[in-house]
């Protein structure tokens, strides 16, 4: 599949990591190509290598790694065996280097400006006059308005957004040829999202080549030529982007795709990642344990990469060409109607000022009602700062209003006294993004679960540990991971235990604040559908937070849209998605409307050069 | 604007510390001492009838006879003009007596504190992230911290002065009679400093803009030096408050193993004497010190982490 014109072409790229626990073989012969202005996206999900093979690609993959593979060349030269001197020169020079969340990938104690020169620095001898002009040219390419005074910001002071952009400045700063972009979107807004895709796309057409990594199908559909998916250490189908994610071969592509949440009118896709499962390991397909149409043969051996029937496409699957449909669960029936059912929480008028530093206040939430009833699974969405979380802290009774009032079953509550609200916290139970925060380090899964349900007595310790079992099979979860820590799970698990920790009290509300933001599609998927099930045998109402609509879309019935602390539009899901009267939601829609079904959106969201406020 | 808030609200409290160290030090010398006049007359023992007179002139000269609020309100108003009083014993103005005896005391402390500091630096710059190096100095680190000082001085003597001669056993004669007390008083806080250090730069090393810096093609020597060092600095900022504070303490002891004159020999002497301006003196000396140390310390925390400076605390 190399062309004989690509900036860069890898074939057999093995890795292998030395632990404790023996060599782990975390990415296992991938070969990969990218041609000048054109983008390869790799796609999968956590564990799956991909970050490994880009680290691999810049000489980064860490002391405790052995990177081999048969060629590995970069403009023409090989890059194996390049000694740590060799490499220094390409990387920062030739190669440019982007990672998630800038927050943490600029350094927070330096200048934006030493930042983004720093590549200047180790590999051009400028003089101050010419660097400082490099870095305002550089931030003004990358749409950062006012680049002068930016560049003498620390990155806190920067937004999510900007951030990101300088970090982008930063990495094609000594014009590099080809840049890595690993995750470069994940921790964004979609609106940001897309105007970050937008620069990338940029600076592609210019004819840099790009190497983008991402979990995000819809970010690849963005931006993406040529697509690669990898799965346990292996590229298990890869091909023209409109390929792959319009007519995907491999069954974990097509469960991806089917995973991913979209807009789609029609409602939401039924998933198709029916079992959850570790990749296997030893001879055979390592998706075999999830696959659907797994077989003696994928238990045997490892089917190699090859062409699929009719397009350009390969995949590594003994039922590629057979193309059987995938076996579909029913699909899920939402909108059946609660509109009749008593309200569980109202919030009338509610209001909150929060005092801001350097004086003055700034309102966080303004004047917002809204009543959810039983059984209901209401969104709530908007981009971060718009006072979601603050409406989640009232709502719970963990904040006072300053004007208005939270109604909980038609009786008081955010104007009760705290005694007085303790004994009903148990009806309103919270769910965060980050679950792990929010386990001590120390308790185990079963004090983890237990402490919602109360002191056992000690002829009670036994119902108390089966009333703990029972909550973890609620959750698709069994007794064998009791006695596990909140670091020993994985995300899908911790969320699971979070949840289960939540219905311990059998509350009548769950508010869930960005629960699945911090997962992998697929697992993902499966959390949403824990809710659906949660909502449907247990009748609990959801306040479902998030700032992605594909999930909203998913799980709710209505919908919410809260901008700079007001509701500026409401109504259920399918009207709000689909003939969205405010601009805002418009604009909301149109940054992520690139839905991997659709391909890539003609959509801009506004010029790169939007200047975005300071963080709130 | 919060910079000079800042600073305006760290001067007061500073001043409110001192005041607070001068009041603590004023009552302790008139309540818990017993009769100071018997003091200065010698011995505090038992006094003849004839030495009656002698009392009286003492109190009537120090005015011990006024009502304590108003000796309070002198004291005050003494110290606000820089005059902590005459020695009981000496003869000699407190002042006089303490910034005569600051030089030597000054010289061993810095030294100390920068040698410690330099050392310090280069173990954990030298060791962090590197897994071998790392167990073995730390180890070693532990043990300058757990030793007493008074030991290690005597060590040292045994070996470099008595067997083998390279430095005077005691005194105050020029930088050789310093090296020995220097690195007693400078392994521990080398010893504390180097492992909160290491461990900093280790944090920082596995920070994703560590990732980010190489993948600039920067050096890993470069890496340590330019950035993670900084963060680093930053809980040895906060610790140096303390290690300084203690360097206070082992001045007493180090000068008392190695016979040095300085500041902790007045005040063992002035303390067995129950020479109490003296005291007081030594108090408010070394409670200055320590409000100057930590204001510049807190100070230079918010030059390196400039997230700190739009905080007004």
């Amino acid at each position: 599949m190399t062309p004989p014109d690509a900036l860069l072409s890898v074939r057999d790229l093995r890795v292998r990591f030395t632990t404790r626990h023996g060599p782990v073989d975390a990415v296992r012969g991938v070969s990969l190509a990218v041609e000048a202005g054109r983008c390869l996206a790799v796609v999968g999900e956590s564990g799956s290598g991909k970050s490994v093979t880009a680290r691999a690609l810049i000489g980064l993959a860490g002391s405790n790694a052995t990177v081999d593979a048969t060629t590995m060349t970069f403009e023409g030269r090989s890059l194996l065996s390049l000694g740590e001197r060799r490499w220094r020169r390409l990387r920062g020079a030739r190669i440019g280097f982007v990672l998630q969340d800038a927050l943490t990938s600029l350094d927070p104690l330096r200048r934006i400006e030493d930042e983004v020169a720093e590549p200047l620095d180790v590999h051009a001898d400028l003089g101050r006059r010419e660097r400082a002009e490099r870095v305002r040219s550089l931030l003004g390419d990358v749409g950062i308005p006012d680049p002068a005074q930016r560049a003498r910001q620390y990155p806190h002071e920067l937004s999510g957004g900007l951030r990101q952009r300088a970090l982008i400045a930063s990495a094609i700063a000594a014009g590099p040829s080809l840049v890595v972009a690993d995750e470069p979107t994940t921790a964004l807004d979609v609106t940001i999202q897309a105007q970050v895709l937008d620069l990338l796309a940029d600076m592609r057409d210019a004819g840099t080549a790009v190497l983008l990594i991402s979990h995000d199908l819809t970010v690849v559909a963005r931006m993406a030529d040529h697509v690669a998916v990898m799965y346990a250490g292996l590229v298990v189908e890869e091909g023209p982007a409109a390929q792959v994610l319009h007519e995907p071969v491999h069954p974990y592509t097509r469960a991806l795709l089917a995973a991913a949440p979209t807009l789609d009118p029609r409602g939401p896709a039924p998933t198709q990642i029916a079992r959850l499962a570790p990749p296997t390991t030893g001879p055979g397909c390592p998706y075999r344990s999830r696959c659907a149409l797994a077989d003696a043969r994928c238990h045997g051996e490892l089917p190699a990469l090859r062409a699929t029937g009719d397009g350009p496409s390969l995949a590594r699957c003994w039922h590629a060409d057979a193309a059987e449909p995938l076996p579909t669960p029913a699909p899920r029936t939402v909108g059946t109607t609660t509109s009749g059912r008593r309200v569980v929480l109202e919030v009338d008028g509610v209001s909150k000022r929060f005092r801001v530093p350097g004086g003055g206040r700034r309102r966080a939430v303004d004047g917002v009602s809204f009543s959810l009833r039983a059984g209901e699974a209401l969104g709530l969405v908007g981009e971060s700062g718009s006072g979601k979380s603050t409406i989640a802290q009232i709502a719970l009774g963990m904040l006072g209003p300053d004007d208005g009032r939270v109604l909980l079953d038609g009786a008081s509550w955010s104007e009760l006294r705290e005694p007085d609200r303790r004994p009903h916290r148990s009806r309103i139970q919270l769910i965060q993004q980050d679950p792990l925060s929010s386990f001590d380090p120390r308790f185990t899964v079963e004090r983890i679960i237990g402490e919602g349900l109360g002191q056992p007595s000690r002829r009670g310790a036994a119902a108390h540990r089966s009333r703990v079992v029972e909550l973890l099979h609620r959750v698709g979860l069994d007794a064998t991971i009791l006695d596990r820590r909140g670091p020993q799970l994985s995300g899908g698990q911790r969320q699971r235990v979070a949840i289960a920790r939540a219905l311990g009290p059998e509350p009548e509300i769950l508010v869930c604040d960005e629960p699945v933001s911090a997962l992998d599609v697929s697992i993902q998927a499966q959390i949403l559908d824990l809710f659906d099930t949660l909502r449907r045998d247990l009748g609990v109402a959801l306040l479902f937070i998030s700032h992605d609509l594909g999930v909203i879309n998913r799980m709710c019935e209505r919908v919410l849209v809260m901008k700079d602390g007001a509701i500026v539009e409401e109504g259920p899901v399918g009207d709000v998605l689909h003939t969205p009267r405010h601009a805002y939601t418009r604009e909301l829609l149109a940054a992520v409307s690139a839905d991997p079904a659709t391909g890539r959106t003609p959509v801009r969201t506004g010029p790169t050069s939007v200047p975005e406020g300071r963080p709130t | 604007m919060v910079t000079t808030r800042w600073w305006l609200r760290r001067a007061g409290l500073g001043v409110l510390v001192i005041w607070g160290a001068a009041t603590l030090s004023f009552i302790g010398l008139h309540l818990l001492s017993g009769d100071p006049a018997r003091i200065i007359a010698g011995g505090g023992g038992a006094v003849s009838g004839s030495s009656e007179q002698i009392l009286a002139r003492i109190n009537e000269q120090y005015g011990f006879h006024e009502p304590l609020i108003v000796q309070y309100g002198r004291f005050l108003g003494q110290l606000a003009r820089g005059d902590l009083g005459m020695s009981y014993q000496l003869n000699q103005r407190v002042t006089t007596v303490i910034v005569d005896q600051l030089g030597p005391t000054v010289a061993l402390a810095l030294g100390a504190a920068v040698l410690g500091f330099g050392l310090a630096l280069v173990l954990a710059v030298g060791t962090a992230g590197r897994p071998r190096a790392e167990s073995l100095f730390s180890t070693l680190e532990l043990l300058f911290v757990s030793t007493p000082s008074f030991w290690v001085g005597i060590l040292l003597l045994t070996v470099f002065s008595f067997r083998l001669g390279w430095f005077p056993v005691f005194g105050n004669e020029g930088v050789a009679s310093l090296v020995l007390p220097w690195l007693t008083l400078a392994l521990p806080i080398t010893g504390t400093l180097a492992l909160v250090m290491r461990d900093g730069l280790q944090r920082a090393l596995e920070q994703p803009f560590a990732t980010t810096v190489l993948a600039r093609g920067a050096t890993a020597t470069r890496l340590r030096l330019r950035h993670a060092l900084r963060h680093a600095l930053l809980p040895v900022l906060t610790l140096s408050g303390w290690t300084l504070g203690t360097l206070l303490g082992g001045v007493v002891v180090i000068e008392t193993v190695f016979a040095r004159a300085g500041i902790g020999q007045v005040a063992v002497t002035a303390v067995n004497g129950r020479d109490l301006p003296v005291v007081t003196g030594v108090v408010l000396v070394a409670t200055v010190v320590f409000v100057v140390i930590n204001t510049a310390l807190d100070a230079l925390t918010r030059v390196v982490d400039p997230r700190l400076r739009g905080v007004p605390e």
